[in-house]
């Protein structure tokens, strides 16, 4: 085993896990992370902590996944290449694992110009590939980028980020083999509400052979109406919100509840599709409607 | 190597003024730049202010000029981009740490404050990201037009 975590064990054991996201809060107490993160105690195999999701600044995500990891919550934590230098990122990659951190996930992360201080300066001295390569060097080889050594080495499940997409002419999986090479364990992916989508873009990815190489755990989360499904549709990069998904939100007497039995029937679907490991749920400031989603609908991994 | 530089610490107080009245001409020439549109003119007016201020500072093109506030010595060539003040590293000799043949760009500007006569220094907030390689002229032109408007 590469991490001391549950959900690589639930992986390489061929289970369906589930996968939720949680937004640090602002606030700076350890009741906060667990008053917004506790209901998803027991319900999911881990919970991702953003990293300053949206390019806003909240309680910094190592701390929230090592408050997490100590009230029993498994975290996948975030990295992004945005607002750390290589060197800083190394030393919270270390800092992570002696936090009981087994997972994260390599992201460059959003854009500084989309997020509520623009003025604020970028530092991307690396990308997402530069660091699923430093994670993976820092726990095979057990030393940092310059040579010295790690001991011990950082025991940390490496996740990187894909979007589903229809693999139409000229469809190749290079990204993916790339981030694969550099030392990625599993991916998490972009919402998928187009469930005919992510069936053609699975059967794509097993005829190229990385569902052989890795894992996939995909995206979905409870919608909280129809003004949301279309919003995410227009805005979001790379989801596509199908059309008869929002009439059927919209024609229901509760939006909210349609939008989590939409997920729950979607998640059910993702069972079926050869090379899928799980779903990964995403809700943002929505981690009770996730917990509502899978108690109702009783979902397990 | 810093020959330029040093000339214009030295002769601070005369491109202060020059200044003064370079921006009263842009000032003037507004309605035209307007007309043209401030778009148009970015790369082009970025290019001549970049040749101009790279002869004369070592301009490193941040679109957010300091140079008034700091003795003509363009604090962008500290080698820890410091904007308000030298580190502790300078040298007993007031040559920078990291580069010995330069002196510290911070006791450049005490010197061309000094010659500006002196008070000129002002504490800088962060500075805009946004505006690195766009013309700090045009922002400035910008801005006094819209004072004017109000």
């Amino acid at each position: 085993m590469k991490s001391p975590g549950q959900l690589e064990a639930r992986l390489a054991a061929g289970d369906f896990v589930i996968t939720a996201e949680t937004t640090p809060p602002d606030a700076a107490t350890s009741e906060a992370v667990m008053e917004r993160t506790g209901c998803l105690k027991g319900l999911v195999d881990a919970v991702n902590v953003t990293d300053g999701a949206g390019a806003r600044t909240h309680m910094s995500a190592l701390p929230c996944a090592a408050i997490l990891a100590a009230n029993g919550i498994e975290p996948v934590l975030q990295f992004t290449v945005r607002d750390r230098n290589r060197l800083a990122i190394q030393g919270d990659m270390i800092g992570a694992a002696a936090l009981g951190v087994p997972s994260i996930l390599c992201l460059h992360g959003d854009s500084i110009t989309k997020g509520d201080q623009p003025d604020a300066k970028a530092v991307e001295d690396t990308d997402s590939r530069g660091l699923i390569s430093m994670a993976r060097q820092m726990r095979d080889e057990g030393c940092l980028p310059s040579g010295r050594t790690i001991d011990p080495p950082p025991g940390l499940l490496i996740g990187a980020a894909d979007t589903p997409r229809d693999p139409g002419a000229g469809f190749n999986t290079d990204g993916l083999d790339a981030k694969i090479a550099a030392g990625v364990d599993f991916f998490q992916t972009q919402f998928a509400y187009d469930i005919e989508v992510l069936k053609r873009y699975m059967a794509a990815l097993d005829d190229h052979g990385i569902t052989r190489k890795t894992r996939f755990i995909v995206g979905v989360g409870p919608i909280m109406s129809a003004r949301s499904a279309r919003w995410m549709d227009a805005n979001l990069f790379g989801v596509h919100v199908p059309e008869h998904v929002i009439r059927r939100i919209e024609g229901a007497a509760d939006e909210k509840e349609e939008g989590r039995k939409v997920c729950a029937e979607l998640i059910e679907q993702f069972r079926e599709i050869k090379g899928i490991a799980g779903a990964h749920m995403m809700a943002p400031r929505g981690e009770k409607a996730i917990a509502r989603t899978l108690t109702d609908y009783r979902i397990r991994g | 190597m810093w020959s330029m530089r040093d000339w214009s610490v030295r002769h601070a107080h005369h491109l202060a003024r020059l200044y003064v009245v370079f921006e009263h001409l842009m000032v003037v020439v507004g309605p035209l730049v307007r007309l043209i549109g401030h778009d148009r003119l970015e790369r082009p007016v970025a290019a001549v202010e970049r040749t101009i201020k790279g002869t004369l500072f070592d301009c490193r093109m941040c679109g957010a000029c300091v140079l008034s506030s700091t003795g003509m010595s363009c604090p962008r060539n500290c080698p820890k981009d410091l904007l308000n003040g030298p580190c502790g590293g300078v040298r007993a000799d007031g040559t920078c740490e990291i580069l010995p043949d330069m002196t510290c760009v911070w006791v450049k500007a005490v010197e061309g404050d000094r010659n500006m006569g002196g008070g000129t220094i002002a504490l800088l907030p962060a500075s805009d990201h946004r505006l690195v390689r766009r013309s700090s002229w045009l922002r400035v032109l910008r801005q006094r037009s819209a004072e004017r408007a109000r």
